[in-house]
């Protein structure tokens, strides 16, 4: 019983790591922006910018955040 | 215009995966010796193809915009991730990766394990360890062959540009018989994550019922923002690190198996 936990949690880990990756925000955040551009574009509204800002915020926000992180330690 | 765009990204983003799992078959290949090394090597090469054959064609039966909303999104999360840290690496924020350190460190490491052969490999540890390596550096790049071909319809296009890779980076490693140290992987990355960036952007927006002006040129505008954001966000954090002073020299880390 304790491999097979051992096992899946691994497993889990190993897949988390891949496809989240090291800042869990940045993929919250694309699932967020891509949610609110296919709110927009089912309400017919001009929705094609929203998206390319939404990734440029987090992108700046993932940065800045690991930065203020490094020139703390 | 689509097609070259989806071979070079395919190619740059293989090749920088090639050149790292190369540092760690040929540190496993000169210390343990090279028959359990290259065994482990075909059969992460089997297993990233077997990947590639099974996804493929399933992805394949998705509407086209849920897959593109999910593919979309799935390139948009790794491209950021590949973005920003090759913007740390290229400002000083985070070590750049060097493949020859990194060599060996590695080769110390395994030449210190013990020999112990299973089945019709001699040299299991060293299998392993190839195989990891190339499975574990592959996969991200079978995912991108796999979402970005089946997005454009041309999976087989996507392979050649991961197989060229392959082949160019085996040859220059076979050629030079060391790490490709002086590859220039930081800004082959960050090549890289625009474009993932750039095409995830396009494409999770079509998928979520977004009409681009311009159609497929809006692609075109997304690459060129997402690549001035980025080269300004470059410029101004190195200048943030000059102002604070070098990055501490990087301590023994062990190798990692992942990007």
């Amino acid at each position: 019983m304790n491999g097979a936990v051992r096992w899946i949690r691994a497993f889990g880990t190993f897949w988390w790591d891949f496809i989240v990756g090291d800042d869990w925000r940045v993929a919250a955040g694309v699932v967020a922006a891509i949610a609110v551009t296919a709110a927009l574009a089912h309400a017919n509204r001009t929705a094609w910018w929203f998206l390319p800002l939404a990734v440029l915020a987090l992108l700046t926000f993932s940065l800045l955040s690991s930065v203020r992180g490094a020139r703390r330690s | 215009m689509r097609d070259v765009l989806l071979v070079s990204t395919v190619f740059l983003a293989c090749a920088v995966e090639a050149v790292e799992a190369l540092t760690i078959v040929l540190a496993v290949g000169v210390s343990r010796g090279w028959r359990s090394a290259l065994q482990g090597v075909a059969a992460g090469l089997a297993a990233l193809a077997v990947i590639v054959a099974a996804l493929g064609p399933a992805l394949t039966l998705v509407p086209i915009d849920a897959l593109r909303l999910f593919v979309g999104g799935l390139l948009l999360i790794f491209g950021l991730g590949w973005l920003r840290k090759s913007i740390l690496r290229a400002s000083g924020f985070k070590t750049l990766h060097d493949e020859e350190a990194i060599y060996v460190r590695e080769l110390a490491a395994v030449r210190a394990v013990e020999r112990r052969g299973r089945a019709v490999v001699g040299d299991w540890y060293a299998f392993t360890l190839s195989f990891k390596g190339v499975l574990l550096e592959g996969l991200e790049v079978a995912f991108i062959v796999v979402t970005f071909g089946s997005n454009q319809g041309s999976i087989p296009l996507a392979t050649l540009g991961a197989a060229a890779a392959v082949l160019v980076v085996t040859a220059a490693g076979v050629a030079v018989r060391g790490p490709l140290a002086r590859v220039p992987e930081n800004t082959m990355k960050f090549a890289v994550g625009v474009l993932l960036t750039s095409f995830g952007t396009f494409w999770a927006a079509e998928g979520a019922g977004v009409e681009w002006p311009g159609n497929d040129a809006a692609l075109l505008g997304v690459l060129g923002v997402v690549t001035a954001t980025a080269l300004v966000m470059t410029v101004a954090l190195r200048r943030l690190r000059a102002y604070d002073g070098p990055l501490p020299p990087e301590s023994g880390q062990p190798v990692r198996l992942h990007p």
